[in-house]
């Protein structure tokens, strides 16, 4: 083992991450072996398929020939024309359905960030009953998504409970700002839980000697949330928003069952992109997807690399921080 | 005065608690609610269904529809997929958070690319190799491609909460004269358990709800999922919405995920004792 | 994750991922002859979801009479998107597990263009006993492609009980009978809070039915006969000018711009609408709801006289990729004999192709409403005909739903339209 629990207890400036130990041959053999099968079912079941797509996205839809009225039996290849025609002709839609998909993105992440964070927080305080009211709180999540879009369609019907409650006659699946708060209020109380869930978790491997320690420092409720628990669990924070991002840039189905196709409102670009697969144009689909694709690779990209120390190793904070609380 | 404000803070999270649990079941409540309606009466928004009637359980549970034979398939599916994520992610995260090696950073950003592209472009080129290989209507075809959404979770997740352990506890272990591996297993895993059980339980809830895979590479009704299932209901006429059985379905596919997750909080508590006791 | 793996609808993004690879390379054979139907043995029958359980008896039935040439059900999922995208699929990565196809009316272009679906044989089927316009939703540039299996039209319900109590003596035939008939009976006390008239109008399918009758039930049309789009016209403008003033006045109810059939069906049962545009589906729930012997069924209202439907309905057809061709078509001519579309009328309500099925007197008896139906079958103009349906729909659902938002006056909605459609047709 060539650890050196000394040098990893040195200060970690923001800046090149320290080694936590030496790099030895047999680590890395070791870490080929381990990480190998990993990659080897990912290879299979992804990347194949992903350099298909890319391919296709060079390709242009087929044509009819008025002649004999049929469809041609291939695809014109159109290098970057598909990509042209996104940004040009179909260039307003395009952005309409960016700007939503990142709206969404953006604005449910943060709800289910703080109401996920909130979740995981009473549900760490030990009370009775404790089991179900964890259980009870997954069970958004656990709801199969396109369930959960007809139910909520059912609640948002103009004569659903949603109008019933507040008294209103709220019109929620036309076109407009409340198109996209249905949209949003159920994206939010179907993942919230996922959040929760994840955080709780990485609460529940907090010792309780750490938040003891705090008490009798007589750090205040809220001092401790933003000084000790917070960074503990931030990287399982980091990761639960991480994917729920990655996951929020390709919503679908949500505001397709919910609201309904081409509702400019609420328009994402997986709802793009499946438009125009459904009209067999799978050339321009799969230019769509790619463009998605990198989108949300730069994202998780920013993600790595922003806070890759604490996703990815190298700081090690964390870790020292409950070192040095509890010594 | 202690004890007061320790009561107001007792009753400040019975609130928080109350209000959680009526945030996330209330929506839920409605689903069992229009589940329990009679068919005519789908459009009623009273609070209590009345008459209460099960004639939508009743056509779930038609024994034409296999809802039970699809639940079973469900069960296999996601359960493999998950045993089979979590042993595989486990060596991974292991790597990841205990050795050092080169390229750490660029696999970690490979995995979790890899989970980007969307599933419907890897569901056709799936579908045509499977043709290929004869694996149509069978569970390996449903379970493979799953793990391109189950690997990546499983393994980011593992890690971190593999990074979260202190490594003095396995050095501790292994002066005692435990193997790396004896550690691992010993120290570590028990430790993490909240964290490997949640996310067993997330894998699971992502293989249990997945839906195109599935639909794509079966063609036979005994092999179908419960998802699957579900997207055939039909009412009596094709214009007719099914809604009541439907959401009497959702709430059949969402209560054994609950009932599973209150048996693994057990394990999860024992996990964490356990943890505690080293 | 869920988000993604639930998506449902997305199938086919993937399907044209292997186009490239799997392009077959007899390009360019022209307007080939029907091609010949050779092969016996299993076969595969694939269609949504089997509503009432009528059509495995059936099924069994074949399979008793024909022990080496069995046909397997294969049930797709309900949502008729879905059914559409897995039979592409199937037909892209060129596989023989699907044979018989049940396709929806308005896809049968798309599908024969694509050559998806093999050219039948005319002279097989009794097209001759059947509703010509219900047989022209099956021909492709006057190619037969499929066999009507089964039809459907829209027919105006209203209320029978308050239109007696206003004074009205019969149930209108023009769209201004409708609305004077309507503002007689909101007259009545009991008609408090009533609305006038309900279709479909939510952004999807329903509208475009919805739409195109109001059209054509103006003297106008969406598209010609060779499927060219000609809707910028003074006629269509009438249609859709109909539904536009009757959102702005209140005649259609505001919150009718959500409904689909199912919205309407349930105004109509509750008493909230007077009138309402809906397939027969609605008949026999009607008949259980409160408003139970309180209403009837006409003809769809017009501009200047009954109006006309659009047609619903499903056909059958072979899918190229398949074996076993023989067996196929005697398997169609067997499932569209009018002997078992009469079963599945009388078990399953599905309203048949044959003529003669919507005068016999013991149906009639058993659906008050057959006669009523033929009438707007016989008078029915087909959706636009025209391989990009998919395309062509979305144009028209996204013009029209503008129109009646007052997002747009109908003049420009329609000129919008027409350029619209032009280039969905010429893509």
């Amino acid at each position: 083992m060539t650890e050196a629990p000394a040098q990893s207890e040195a200060p970690t400036p923001a800046g090149p991450p320290v080694r936590r130990g030496r790099a030895s041959a047999g680590a890395g053999r070791l870490a080929a072996l381990l990480v190998s099968p990993t990659l080897l079912v990912l290879t299979v079941v992804v990347l194949y398929p992903t350099l298909m797509a890319l391919k296709e996205s060079l390709y242009g839809a087929k044509g009819l020939d008025p002649a004999t009225g049929f469809i041609s039996d291939t695809e014109p290849f159109v290098g970057l024309g598909n990509y042209a025609e996104i940004f040009g002709d179909a260039g307003a839609r395009f952005w309409n359905a960016f700007w939503n998909t990142t709206f969404f993105t953006v604005v449910t992440v943060g709800l289910e960030t703080v109401i996920g964070v909130a979740m995981a927080l009473i549900m760490h305080k030990a009370f009775k009953g404790r089991g179900l009211v964890r259980a009870g709180i997954l069970v958004p999540w656990a709801v199969p998504t396109a369930i959960s879009g007809l139910l909520w369609r059912w609640i948002f019907n103009s004569d659903g409970v949603a109008n019933a409650l507040l008294g209103q006659q709220i019109l929620w699946t036309t076109e407009g700002v409340h198109a996209k708060v249905a949209v949003i209020v159920a994206e939010v109380w179907k993942t919230a839980p996922f959040i929760g869930l994840l955080v709780l978790a990485g609460l529940q491997v907090i010792p309780t000697e750490v938040y003891e320690a705090a008490r009798m420092d007589g750090a205040r409720a809220a001092r401790r949330f933003w000084h000790i628990t917070l960074p503990l669990v931030k990287p399982a924070l980091l990761v639960a928003v991480l994917f729920r991002c990655m996951d929020a840039l390709r919503m679908f189905d949500l505001p397709y069952i919910l609201v309904g196709a081409q509702k400019h409102s609420v328009e994402t670009l997986s709802m793009l992109a499946q438009n125009e697969a459904s009209n067999v144009r799978f050339g321009p689909a799969s230019a769509y997807a790619v463009i998605l694709f990198l989108y949300v690779f730069l994202i998780a990209l920013a993600f790595v690399r922003l806070l890759g120390a604490d996703l990815v190793g190298g700081g090690r904070a964390g870790r020292r921080r409950r070192t040095e609380v509890t010594a | 005065m202690t004890t007061l404000t320790a009561k107001w803070r007792g009753g400040l999270v019975y609130a928080g608690v109350v209000a959680v649990v009526a945030y996330c079941l209330a929506p839920f409540y409605w689903m069992l609610v229009s589940s329990l309606r009679r068919t005519g009466d789908i459009f009623d928004t009273s609070l209590v269904p009345s008459p209460l009637s099960f004639e939508n359980y009743r056509a779930v549970f038609d024994p034409a529809q296999g809802f039970g034979r699809a639940l079973f398939n469900s069960l296999v599916v996601a359960g493999i997929t998950t045993v089979l994520a979590l042993v595989l992610a486990t060596f991974t995260a292991y790597a990841m958070a205990r050795l050092e090696f080169r390229g750490k950073r660029l696999i970690l950003t490979l995995i979790i690319a890899t989970s980007m592209f969307p599933v419907v472009s890897i569901v056709v080129p799936l579908l045509k190799l499977f043709t290929d290989i004869g694996w149509i209507n069978t569970y390996r075809s449903m379970i493979v491609p799953s793990m391109s959404f189950a690997l990546p979770l499983a393994v980011w997740n593992l890690t971190t909460f593999f990074r979260q352990m202190p490594d003095e506890l396995e050095h501790a272990a292994m002066v005692d004269g435990c193997t790396r591996g004896q550690a691992f297993r010993k120290v570590i895993v028990p430790l993490a358990a909240p964290g490997i059980f949640t996310t067993a339980i997330i894998t699971f809830i992502a293989a249990w709800n997945e839906f195109l895979i599935a639909l794509s590479m079966t063609n036979r009704p005994g092999m179908q999922t419960a998802t699957v299932a579900i997207s055939k209901f039909t009412g009596a006429t094709t214009y007719e919405t099914p809604f009541g059985s439907q959401m009497a379905a959702g709430v059949l596919v969402t209560v054994p995920l609950v009932v599973m997750v209150l048996l693994f909080q057990r394990r999860i508590v024992a996990g964490l004792t356990a943890g505690a006791a080293k | 994750m869920t988000t993604r793996t639930t998506s449902r609808a997305a199938v086919i993004t993937a399907a044209g991922l292997l186009l490239t690879a799997c392009g077959s390379s007899d390009g360019g054979s022209g307007q080939a002859g029907p091609p010949s139907f050779e092969g016996r043995g299993p076969i595969t029958y694939v269609a949504g979801k089997d509503t009432t359980g009528t059509v495995q008896p059936m099924l069994d039935r074949w399979n008793a009479a024909h022990p080496k040439e069995k046909v397997t059900f294969i049930q797709l999922p309900t949502d008729a998107d879905a059914q559409r995208q897995q039979m592409i699929q199937n037909a892209e990565t060129k596989s023989d597990a699907y044979t018989v196809l049940s396709l929806d009316v308005v896809w049968t272009s798309e599908f024969a263009a694509h050559r998806w679906i093999d050219r039948l044989p005319d002279k097989r089927f009794p097209l001759g006993k059947m509703l010509k316009p219900v047989v022209e939703t099956a021909r492709y540039r006057g190619g037969l492609y499929a066999v009507p299996a089964s039809s459907d039209g829209g027919m105006l319900y209203y209320r029978t009980d308050l239109l007696k109590k206003a004074g009205v003596a019969a149930p209108p035939r023009t769209w201004d009978e409708m609305t004077a008939a309507c503002a007689e009976v909101r007259k009545l006390p009991e008609a408090k809070g009533m609305s006038c008239y309900a279709g479909q109008f939510q952004k999807y399918e329903g509208l475009t039915v919805n739409f195109a009758e109001a059209v054509n039930s103006a003297g106008g049309t969406v598209a010609d006969a060779a499927g060219k789009p000609d809707v910028d016209t003074p006629e269509a403008r009438k249609g859709l000018d109909f539904l536009v003033r009757s959102f702005r006045d209140g005649t259609i109810p505001k919150k009718a711009i959500t409904y689909q059939e199912e919205d309407g069906r349930q105004a109509f049962q509750s008493g909230k609408v007077l009138f309402l545009r809906n397939w027969p589906y609605v008949y026999s729930l009607a008949q259980k709801s409160g408003v139970k012997g309180k209403f009837a069924v006409a003809p769809l209202p017009g501009l200047n006289g009954p109006g006309s439907s659009s047609l619903g309905g499903h056909n059958m057809a072979v899918s190229t990729t398949a074996k076993n061709k023989a067996t196929a078509l005697d398997f169609i001519e067997f499932m569209t004999n009018e002997k078992n579309t009469r079963t599945l009328l009388e078990d399953a309500s599905v309203a048949p192709p044959y003529a003669a099925l919507y005068d016999d007197r013991q149906l009639i008896g058993q659906y008050p409403y057959l006669p009523v139906l033929k009438e707007s079958i016989v008078r029915a103009v087909p959706r636009p005909r025209v391989v990009p349906y998919g395309d062509v729909t979305a144009a028209v659902q996204q013009e029209a739903y503008a129109a009646l938002n007052g997002d747009k006056n109908s003049a420009q909605a329609l000129r919008d339209l027409q350029k619209a459609l032009s280039k969905a047709v010429a893509r």
